[in-house]
């Protein structure tokens, strides 16, 4: 015999109060946390330098400035300009959008493939389990950066959606890992027992019980990824494998800033320090998660 | 045990008593846990004062959050440090408040230990138990050399009924089960002669046959040592055996405290009254229904002005909601109780129902004709299943069988109970399970509604399923956490087809069928409590108005005010919706209360299965027999009078169960057999047979069925 270790907050009626669920709990702990409002303030700063940024600079995305090549930041160009006279400022800005975009569909994607794939093949275990988890250690085993690097050159003529494709293949398999075995616990318990004894078919369960009580997990989890896959783009780009041109990243950014950053310092501090700072703001952000949603972590004030 | 050591004890009660000192003494004490941040303060223990005598036995009763533990542990020094304790805590006369650690740990294990509820995480996994015991002797005794301390160790093991206790001091404490574990931590608590044992519910987690042995070891100890012990436990059985003076708490005050008669027989206040109302008896034959205590404990974050019992009390008073009575004597010297109408209660001599209006609950229609002319509902025959035990990594090879169900068969009939009861590990669990999943069992077979598992098309099952509906132990992990009420009602509703647009009105019905109110169907399950949780579960289980609940020990993880009402709740669903049960369960005295008929069930097997009252009042099997003397009956004479039958040693290992009858190795009839008459018991299984007492469909598998137990 066990006696129930109620919470004295919980009584009914209290909590209606307030009428909050869990999420605006853990939101107000992500806000209480300094490191993650500084990571959400950092990150709302680079969304919108990155896309009204460019609105505000005087020079297109093209466009050339055949009177100043390689001058440093002016009051005309912001970050200077490069090698053919391209405004620095404006190509670092849609960099930034691009990479910014690129990390978020990466890591949505490849958290959602993540879900659905552990979740399965822990829910079934058996044959299916086998199946999907060959496929997984398989992914797992390939150097993704080797086949990315040939792979995609052959499909560049799709576009930046084939290379956000090619990346969410190649960093879905650790999280799937990790989803098989929460799902593998979740199973057991007693509400998922509970909806399979009513009949509901075991897709529902899935996608109904066991998905969404993982949510946490899954949240941090896509929130890391976005910095991995916003490394990865960044390093395949910068050795040519990544964005193609026209398009820019921060990635071909540095490429093209690396070789002459002592001598021209400002075609190569400016994507990179934005680089770092995005980088940092999204692991803050991702820490402050994590610390809000385990209750375990949270200190005693 | 030592001559010396007992010598010692009984020398330290004497030179206890001389002085006439309590042993502790508690005066006001509070207790706050400070909120974090925009959270409230959390008053978890409000001005408590005790005493306890030398060599005597306290029991602090009381339920979850009533603050019966966080008092002793503040005795202890074991609360954390954010929490404020002020009062004072004396022991010997000395004050205990305010010692720095170090201070206090000369105390912790040498004048006054404890021992926890769960021996699992009591006891370091890397040592051996003789280590521990002997480091718990050499921390107080620096001058013991380590031979001496094993010796202690040993003698200490031997005392708290460990058998080959040289050999086991080198045993691990994974190698040990609960019960044994729990002896361990008995034997450290103990080693170096306290004069206050502190036990926070020390046998909640363990089963009714081996929390009579601990109990045993306990009485041992204490005869032992001559310490004092304070007892605090949620179960009105165990202090009544155990305890001379009785605490109430409620709300993290106490409200009433006395000697056990005065405080069982002739309770002043209206929550210990309510308490004693909600336990079933396993010894009371008539069927009355239980009476709870309507509400739930108030939020000690946030107590209500006045009486904090006031909103559940059923003859509160104006008074009472006005200002917080102060514990008071009433009646008999030593007896004090906090109500405002204490006294009243005192003249009158009102009991429980006098002050409790008891629910009404019509009986069920099908239960009036006879159970040969009834629908069998659930047919199960000569069910086994058994699990593989494997090992290695890339070629699997069976090691070994766990028999978790091995070959049983009884039958439901409509609007029929029928409680599955047993020790954990018995197989019930893996019973219900196999039934639930609707397949074709390894062998045997499995009828439901007329319709066996796994013959028939997927369909045919989905079909089914509508009929047989299951509620769970746990209120905690039996709903999800991230659907609102409404949505986990609605599920089995939707899976099923049910109309969408009669969906709201179907699940505020079902939630008024069982007791809450309609338009908490927005909240998630995290605002319901322990109670009103189960509610929930029953409402969706009983969404597809089923023919068959089978319920996995609904109540055993509630408080016993909350489960009196789950009860009666199950008691009148079934009346009126014609429901059949299977209730599983390890506590016999809800069973009693509930079931209509009774099976047994030991090591995979149905040792008795029977009407509830044949089986009760003439148990035929000496396991039947040692698990119902082995409850505590909330009733200090009773108690006092019953003479206990303590099995001997835990349960086998269900991957090798003894040859021949599965229960010789703990039997008491088997012990006193002669020779010959062994052999049967060593070599055959017994099949169920009749018993020839009652309605003839009492059966027990034993060979000897007749054989006295002698004590």
């Amino acid at each position: 015999m066990t006696l129930t270790t109620e919470q004295p907050g919980e009584a009914p009626g209290r909590t209606a109060a307030t009428g909050q669920g869990r999420w605006g709990g853990v939101l107000r702990e992500l806000l209480r946390t300094r490191r993650a409002m500084v990571g959400i303030l950092l990150i709302l700063a680079l969304v919108l330098m990155a896309w009204i940024g460019p609105l505000l600079s005087p020079w297109e995305m093209g466009e050339r400035d055949f009177t100043a090549f390689r001058s440093g930041p002016s009051p005309e160009h912001w970050f200077g300009t490069d090698n053919t006279g391209r405004d620095v400022f404006t190509l670092t800005m849609v960099g930034l959008q691009k990479s910014i975009i690129i990390g978020l569909l990466v890591a949505v994607l490849s958290t959602a493939v993540a879900a659905v794939v552990g979740a399965f093949a822990g829910y079934f275990l058996g044959l299916t389990d086998k199946a999907l988890m060959w496929v997984t250690d398989l992914a797992l085993v390939l150097p993704s950066f080797l086949i990315l690097a040939i792979l995609y050159p052959s499909l560049k003529d799709s576009g930046w959606i084939m290379f956000v494709l090619l990346l969410a293949a190649f960093m879905w398999m650790v999280t799937a890992k990790m989803v098989r075995g929460m799902t593998i616990s979740l199973k057991e318990r007693e509400y998922v027992l509970a909806a399979k004894y009513m009949g509901v078919p075991a897709w529902r369960i899935i996608f109904r019980h066991i998905i969404p009580n993982m949510a946490s997990l899954l949240i941090v989890d896509a929130t890391i990824n976005v910095s991995s896959a916003i490394i990865t783009e960044t390093s395949l780009s910068y050795f040519g494998f990544g964005v193609q041109p026209p398009d820019v990243s921060l990635g071909s950014l540095i490429a093209l800033g690396a070789p002459q950053a002592l001598a021209f310092w400002w075609m190569f501090a400016f994507c990179t320090g934005l680089l770092v700072v995005l980088v940092l703001a999204v692991n803050l952000i991702g820490d402050g998660l994590r610390d809000a949603l385990d209750p375990q972590a949270k200190r005693r004030s | 045990m030592t001559r010396t050591a007992s010598a010692a004890g009984a020398e330290k009660a004497t030179g206890r008593a001389d002085d006439g000192t309590p042993v502790l003494e508690v005066t006001d004490l509070n207790v706050v846990f400070p909120g974090s941040a925009r959270n409230p303060d959390i008053h978890a223990v409000r001005g408590v004062s005790y005493t306890v005598r030398p060599g005597e036995v306290l029991g602090i009763v009381g339920e979850s959050g009533s603050g019966k533990s966080v008092s002793s542990m503040a005795a202890m020094g074991l609360l954390p440090d954010y929490a404020q304790v002020t009062g004072s805590i004396r022991l010997h006369g000395e004050e205990l408040l305010g010692l720095d650690d170090r201070a206090m740990s000369a105390k912790r294990g040498n004048a006054i230990a404890m021992v926890f509820q769960d021996p699992l995480s009591g006891l370091t996994p890397v040592y051996t138990v003789g280590d521990q015991i002997a480091e718990a002797v050499q921390v107080h005794n620096p001058k013991a050399t380590k031979q001496e301390a094993a010796e202690r160790a040993v003698e200490l093991l031997e005392l708290v009924g460990i058998p080959e206790a040289r050999r086991r001091y080198r045993a691990f404490p994974h190698e040990f089960s609960g019960g044994m574990r729990q002896r361990v931590m008995i034997a450290i608590a103990i080693a170096n002669d306290p004069d206050l044992i502190i036990c926070d519910e020390p046998t909640t987690a363990l089963d009714v046959t081996i929390q009579a042995q601990i109990l045993e070891v306990l009485k041992t100890a204490q005869r032992e040592t001559g310490a004092a012990i304070v007892m605090i436990t949620h179960d009105l059985g165990v202090v009544a055996g155990f305890a001379d003076r009785v605490q109430v708490m409620y709300a993290g005050r106490l409200v009433e405290s006395g000697s056990v008669d005065e405080v069982f027989y002739r309770s002043r206040m209206p929550y210990t009254m309510g308490l004693h109302g909600a336990v079933p008896h396993v010894t009371t034959e008539e069927k009355r229904p239980l009476v709870p205590i309507s509400g739930n404990p108030p939020s000690l974050a946030d107590l209500p002005p006045g009486c904090p019992f006031s909103p559940r009390c059923p003859i509160a008073v104006d008074a009472c909601r006005e200002a917080e009575p102060d514990l008071l004597p009433v009646g008999a010297e030593g007896h004090a109780a906090a109500c405002v109408r204490a006294a009243e209660i005192e003249e009158q001599g009102w009991g429980v129902a006098d002050v409790y209006p008891v629910p009404e609950i019509p009986p069920a229609e099908a239960a009036q004709r006879p159970r040969a002319e009834r629908e069998t509902v659930l047919a199960v025959e000569d069910l086994v299943k058994h699990h593989p035990l494997m090992k290695g990594a890339v070629f699997k090879r069976r090691v070994g069988t766990v028999y978790a169900v091995d070959g049983i068969s009884f039958d439901i009939a409509e609007g029929e109970t029928l409680g599955l009861v047993g020790e954990s590990g018995c197989g019930k669990s893996s019973t219900l399970l196999e039934i639930l999943s609707l397949d074709r069992p390894q062998s045997g077979r499995v009828e439901v509604l007329g319709r066996a598992s796994g013959t028939g098309t997927a369909r045919d099952k989905f079909a089914i399923r509508r009929n047989v509906q299951v509620v769970f132990q746990d209120p905690m992990s039996s709903l999800d956490p991230r659907m609102p009420v409404f949505e986990i009602i609605a599920e089995p509703l939707r899976t099923h087809g049910f109309p969408k647009a009669d969906l709201p009105g179907r699940v505020s019905e079902l939630l008024e069928l069982v007791g809450l109110d309609a338009e908490q169907a927005s909240r998630y399950p995290q605002h319901f409590s322990g109670g009103q949780r189960q509610r929930i579960s029953i409402a969706r289980a009983l969404a597809l108005e089923p023919k068959l609940l089978i319920l996995d020990e609904p109540v055993s993880a509630l408080d016993v005010s909350i489960q009196a009402g789950v009860v009666n709740l199950l008691d009148e669903l079934k009346a009126r919706l014609g429901l059949s049960y299977l209730f599983v369960a390890h506590d016999l005295s809800v069973v009693r209360h509930i079931a209509d008929r009774v099976a047994v069930m030991y090591l995979g097997k149905i040792v008795e299965i029977g009407g509830v009252d044949e089986v009760y009042e003439s148990p035929a099997h000496p396991y039947t027999r040692a698990l119902l003397s082995a409850i505590p009956v909330p009733d200090p004479r009773v108690e006092r009078e019953r003479e206990h039958i303590v099995l001997t040693g835990d349960l086998p290992n269900p991957a090798s169960p003894p040859k021949g009858c599965v229960f010789h190795t703990r039997c008491p009839v088997f012990a006193a057999l002669g020779a010959e008459e062994k052999e049967a018991c060593l070599s055959i299984q017994p099949a169920a047979e009749p018993t020839g007492t009652g309605s003839g469909d009492h059966a027990a598998a034993c060979h000897y069925p007749d054989r006295a137990i002698g004590s």
